[in-house]
């Protein structure tokens, strides 16, 4: 039990340890102030163009200490629910805002149906929510029924903060992520540039995300869920032919924030995640500079952040401490936010993205938007290649998987070897000089086909490392949807806009792909042509100075350097100390004085209360006393295993202290021999004297005499007999014949004539000045083997002197019954404070 | 002191002496040297031998696929196979049974009273216990690295993101992740030590550096926790598989290794302080 405890306390504090170690290397969360949250059911806009009833919205409404506060109206992304943007909606009500964050149409609780953003239906319900918040007292108005209010939203919620602020002349600040500018341009990839022609159906996200608006309770499935019937239509539509419609290009028109964009005169923060194949950096670089076109001196902050719609690496803190203080500046006259451009760049290719330890944050002035502030072309060469595009566009490759951004970037360069017949390549020398990618690469590529039909490609930007790997970043192909033939066609290709470092030495490889299973290809076999219009890569570069998110890479060996240092310091100012004289040299030729010796374990009784013994020169002194007398602990102190509550023990006038010099001069047997049970005897003894540091003559013939262990003394110790081991172990003290010879029960498991013989080995060994201190219980032993004798009792000593002088006036009596006399016969009931040898 | 000195006391090399020849050093030992045979035999003879399949609990990196490839990746998922518990329960055992086993046998107060000073009892078995836990790993990297050549031929590291590296840069990337799971052992290894100085019972001590790789591996999987699991050995302990990509990403790495040292050198000192103070009852 004992042991299991201290056992238990020992793991804890280990795991204390690594806690509070931990604890300096990772921020520790800001405190937070309480901000008052009270759910509603607010009323949005008419349910339907036939229907009138306003639907209803299921919000929260997040109430700061201090009001009248600026409001902001939070919106959740597609498939979330007001549930989804708590932690968002905490953290703007903790900084001092009101706080309405609600429940779309359609999602959750809230009634009504989907109509992805229509301007009547969702946008008007933000308007309603907006009339609500210009209700509230705890909200500041500029107006009546004008609140101050920003807007703030990720993917589907950003594209509402966007519409929202173009339709209602009301709101004040957007901040607007990952979402899109034109959905059909998201839904149907085409980075063909200078056409119109509708893109490649991006059919794994498309049908990931509208999933999320058909889900319906488990086994009650519908066609629709919860989408309009003309939002089902023309999914439905698209999803099976993979082709879109004139109906759904007018929906998706009136859901996209290009429909008002020159309208939107507020300031707009808009982030664009690198890790999206759904609603990549074009998508945010067209919201960006369709604003910046309608009106100059509109404030925007453009932050392509290394998150996305494939997850990306976490920097969902960062973007969150920005989104506070966009709109404390703009709402409430805080600290002004630098319109820079913020660049996130990843240490390329980690595996595991998703740690934030490895991003870096580039920033430039001004925006460059997607070609950078000046091109360098790179030559790249290949002959033109023929590609098939199999018959039912499989085997597919794999550039992204929805979600699973690293994943799917391994797997697309595990897919290259699928099928390389259905891929070109064209490959540039090794970089001269590192270089570092902002924003879209371009390439001209001359395609054709064998039948003239609708063709897609997928091209991609792989990098070729010294090393021989290759890479996707961010697993992004550029679909291109173009209408082939036999004639040779020119395509400029805009490729997926990326933030990353080209080491010099690296290749740059331009693939060309017939299939990618992210994106619907057409079913019919078919071979390209595939060649280079121009045996130029344009690679975009913006000047950009870095601001390193947290600890730079090589502080992190110098602070382990430095914990160590630390652990030094603390271990050499923490060294025991001792109190009182180190060194009395009046005590030198004294083998053992002990002074004033205590110790109490713990809050119990005093093992040792108070012992006072001068053990003169040549001397064998036996120690007497009933189990649980004090003898073994007052032993240990002697030896320094102990350290000692009060009191001292000098051994030659040197202080005995754990480890001190001095106790060389001493060989003990204590409670028992200790051997290493897998070595033998003889190996025992030699590796014992080894490691004793002591030099001269161990005299091992003398002390293998005395063990008188005969062949067996090469035999495992395991196999000995308990009085083996103890012969041996007495052997073990006398190595190298020290001064003192210090042993706790000798003759335990000794047979009689071993007995004698142990007797007269420890009367000859005091013979030559060699003192030899010896506890027992078999007072007869004592008797014939000892000169002078020590009687110990309850802690305390009771008698002291020679044999002669205890036994003086006694005649016929023995040691024994002067034992009896001291001790009495109490001993039997009460065995004293501490049960020795229980350990 | 008749010729005694505390520098002549348990050297490093006495210590590698007296433990080298116990029985669970040899059945380290062998563990790690069967291990890379059986796997050989199975991928070779086994019943799915020659198909790829398998996935592990990660799911990111198709390990097996991949080891039969040639000596790098077959040592490489050696280390994988090996480092999320065996290796941890050897390194567990070779520094927690350092001061618990002289303790259970007795021979910690012999060593003690010799004297052996206490500082010195504990540098030398953090020592020749963690030489001992390198020197196991290096056995299985190295069988496993022969094996594999002997088994599969001497193809390059193949990286889970595709490419094949040249044998110089293959045996670079090898030697950082061995060093890095070298480093990623710290942690339990410097619980079991603190343990270890604290129980005279050796199995209790080895089984405390283990339980806190198993418990940080549980508490990994509470989502709720959020933040707090970056405080966890195991947010740390799959670093290594940046040292795969195209090119080597330090970042996670470095922060591994300040959190595995930082923790140890504080388990450790913990450990100095509480045996310099104990009263050795043993």
């Amino acid at each position: 039990m004992v042991r299991w405890g201290r056992a238990a306390r020992a793991t804890l504090g280990g795991i204390a340890a690594a806690l509070v170690a931990a604890a300096m290397l990772a921020a520790s969360p800001p405190a937070r102030a309480q901000a008052a949250v009270e759910p509603a059911t607010l009323e949005g806009a008419a349910t339907s163009a036939t229907d009138r009833t306003p639907v209803r919205l299921d919000a929260d409404i997040y109430t700061p200490a201090v009001t009248p506060a600026p409001a902001i109206l939070i919106a959740h992304g597609f498939g979330g629910s007001k549930e989804s943007v708590v932690e968002e909606a905490q953290i703007l009500a903790d900084a001092g805002f009101v706080v309405l964050a609600y429940t779309a149409r359609g999602f959750g609780r809230s009634t009504g149906l989907i109509s992805m953003n229509a301007p009547e239906f969702e946008v008007a319900d933000a308007s309603a929510l907006i009339d609500h918040l210009a209700g509230l007292d705890a909200v500041r108005k500029e107006a009546s029924g004008d609140p101050v209010v920003g807007v703030a939203g990720g993917s589907y919620g950003g594209a509402l903060a966007l519409l929202l602020a173009g339709y209602d002349a009301r709101v004040d600040a957007v901040a607007a992520d990952i979402t899109w500018n034109d959905l059909e341009s998201s839904l149907f990839g085409q980075s063909m540039r200078g056409t119109r022609t509708p893109g490649v159906y991006k059919q794994l996200w498309s049908s990931v995300f509208f999933s999320a608006g058909l889900s319906s309770p488990p086994g009650r499935a519908s066609t629709c869920g919860r989408f309009t019937p003309a939002w089902c239509a023309a999914y439905t539509g698209a999803a099976t032919t993979g082709s879109v419609s004139p109906a759904m290009q007018a929906l998706m028109r009136r859901s996209s924030p290009a429909s008002v964009t020159d309208r939107i005169t507020v300031p707009t923060l808009l982030g664009g995640g690198q890790a999206d194949s759904l609603f990549p950096l074009q998508q945010v670089n067209a919201n960006a500079e369709q604003i910046r076109a309608a009106n100059r001196d509109t404030p925007v902050k453009v932050v392509w952040h290394a998150q996305g719609h494939d997850r990306g690496a976490d920097e969902s803190e960062r973007l969150r401490g920005l989104t506070r203080s966009w709109f404390q500046q703009y709402l409430a006259d805080g600290p002004a936010v630098p319109l820079d451009f913020e660049a996130s760049l990843v240490a390329a290719s980690a595996i595991d993205q998703d740690d934030s330890g490895t991003v870096e944050v580039l920033s430039s002035p001004r925006y460059p938007g997607l070609s950078g502030e000046s091109e360098v072309p790179v030559t790249i060469s290949g002959p033109p290649q023929q590609i098939l595009a199999p018959a039912g566009g499989l085997p597919a490759a794999l550039s992204s998987l929805p979600r699973i951004g690293s994943a799917g970037r391994g797997l697309s360069l595990l897919g290259q070897g699928v099928a390389p017949n259905q891929a070109a390549r064209f490959v540039s020398e090794p970089i001269p000089e590192a270089t570092r990618i902002v924003g879209a690469p371009r390439v001209s590529l001359t395609l054709s086909s064998d039948v003239a039909r609708e063709s897609a490609v997928f091209v991609g930007l792989r990098i070729q490392t010294a090393a021989g790997a290759l890479v996707l970043p961010n697993g992004l192909v550029a679909p291109v949807n173009v209408k082939l033939g036999p004639a040779p066609r020119r395509v400029d290709v805009e490729l997926p806009a990326i933030v990353t470092d080209v080491p010099a030495g690296d290749r740059l490889v331009v693939t060309v792909n017939t299939t990618d299973q992210a994106f619907r290809t057409p079913d019919a076999p078919a071979v390209y042509r595939v060649s280079l219009a121009d045996p130029v890569l344009d690679l975009p570069e913006v000047n950009m100075t870095v601001s390193t998110q947290g600890i730079p890479l090589w502080a992190w060996p110098l602070v382990a350097l430095g914990i160590c240092v630390g652990v030094a310091i603390a271990l050499r100012l923490l060294r025991p100390r001792v109190k009182g004289d180190t060194v009395r040299t009046e005590l030198e030729d004294r083998p053992l004085v002990i002074e004033g010796l205590v110790k109490q374990f713990g809050k119990g009784v005093r093992a040792v209360a108070g012992v006072d013994i001068t053990v003169p020169r040549g001397v064998v002194l036996g120690l007497l006393g009933p189990n649980g007398a004090g003898k073994t602990t007052t032993l240990r102190m002697a030896m320094g295993l102990i350290r000692p509550t009060e009191g001292s023990v000098f051994v030659f006038g040197e202080r005995v202290t754990p480890g001190a010099a001095v106790l060389s001069r001493i060989g003990a047997f204590v409670e028992g021999p200790g051997f290493m049970p897998h070595l033998s005897g003889r190996e025992n003894l030699d590796l014992y004297w080894r490691a004793s540091g002591r030099a001269g003559d161990p005299c091992m013939d003398e002390v293998l005499e005395i063990a008188a262990l005969g062949p067996s003394i090469d035999r495992k110790v395991r196999t000995y007999s308990q009085g083996m081991k103890q012969r041996l172990g007495i052997a073990q003290a006398m190595l190298g014949m020290p001064d003192i010879l210090l042993l706790d029960e000798p003759t335990n498991g000794l047979d009689p004539p071993q007995i004698r013989e142990m007797r007269r080995v420890v009367r000859a060994y005091a013979r030559e000045g060699r003192t030899v201190i010896l506890s027992s219980h078999l007072l007869g032993e004592v008797e014939q083997t000892c000169t002078d004798v020590v009687v110990m009792h309850r802690g305390l000593v009771v008698a002291t002197g020679t044999v002669e002088e205890l036994l003086a006036g006694r005649s016929g009596q023995h040691l024994e019954d002067v034992f009896m006399d001291l001790v009495g016969s109490d001993h039997m009931a009460n065995a004293g404070p501490l049960a020795e040898g229980d350990h | 002191m008749d010729g005694y000195s505390a520098r002549r006391t348990l050297s490093v090399r006495l210590e590698m002496i007296r433990q080298l020849r116990r029985r669970r050093t040899a059945v380290a030992l062998a563990l790690v040297l069967a291990l890379p045979i059986v796997v050989v035999l199975a991928v070779k003879f086994g019943p799915s031998a020659g198909g790829g399949g398998g996935g592990l609990a990660d799911g990111d990196l198709d390990v097996f696929g991949l080891m039969a490839t040639g000596p790098w990746n077959f040592a490489l998922s050696g280390l994988l196979f090996t480092s999320a518990f065996l290796l941890v329960l050897l390194a567990a055992m070779f520094l927690g049974d350092t001061v618990a086993s002289e303790a259970s046998w007795s021979t910690l107060r012999y060593l003690l009273v010799a004297p052996v000073p206490r500082r010195r009892v504990l540098v030398v078995k953090l020592i020749v216990g963690l030489v001992s836990t390198v020197a196991v790993l290096l056995v299985l990297v190295l069988a496993s690295f022969l094996l594999g050549w002997i088994a599969f031929g001497g193809e390059g590291l193949a990286t889970p993101l595709g490419g094949e590296l040249g044998a110089g840069e293959s045996t670079t990337r090898l030697a950082i992740i061995t060093g890095y799971i070298a480093v990623t052992l710290l942690v339990p290894a410097g619980v079991a030590f603190l343990a270890s100085v604290s129980t005279d019972v050796p199995l209790g001590a080895v089984g405390a550096g283990v339980l806190v790789v198993v418990v940080a591996n549980i508490l990994d999987i509470i989502d709720a926790l959020g933040p707090l699991r970056q405080l966890l050995p195991t947010n740390y302990a799959s670093a290594w598989s940046d040292a795969l990509g195209p090119t080597i990403v330090w970042g996670d790495m470095a922060v591994g290794l300040a959190y595995n040292v930082g923790v140890f050198a504080v388990l450790v000192g913990l450990a100095f302080l509480r045996f310099e103070r104990k009263d050795i009852l043993s």
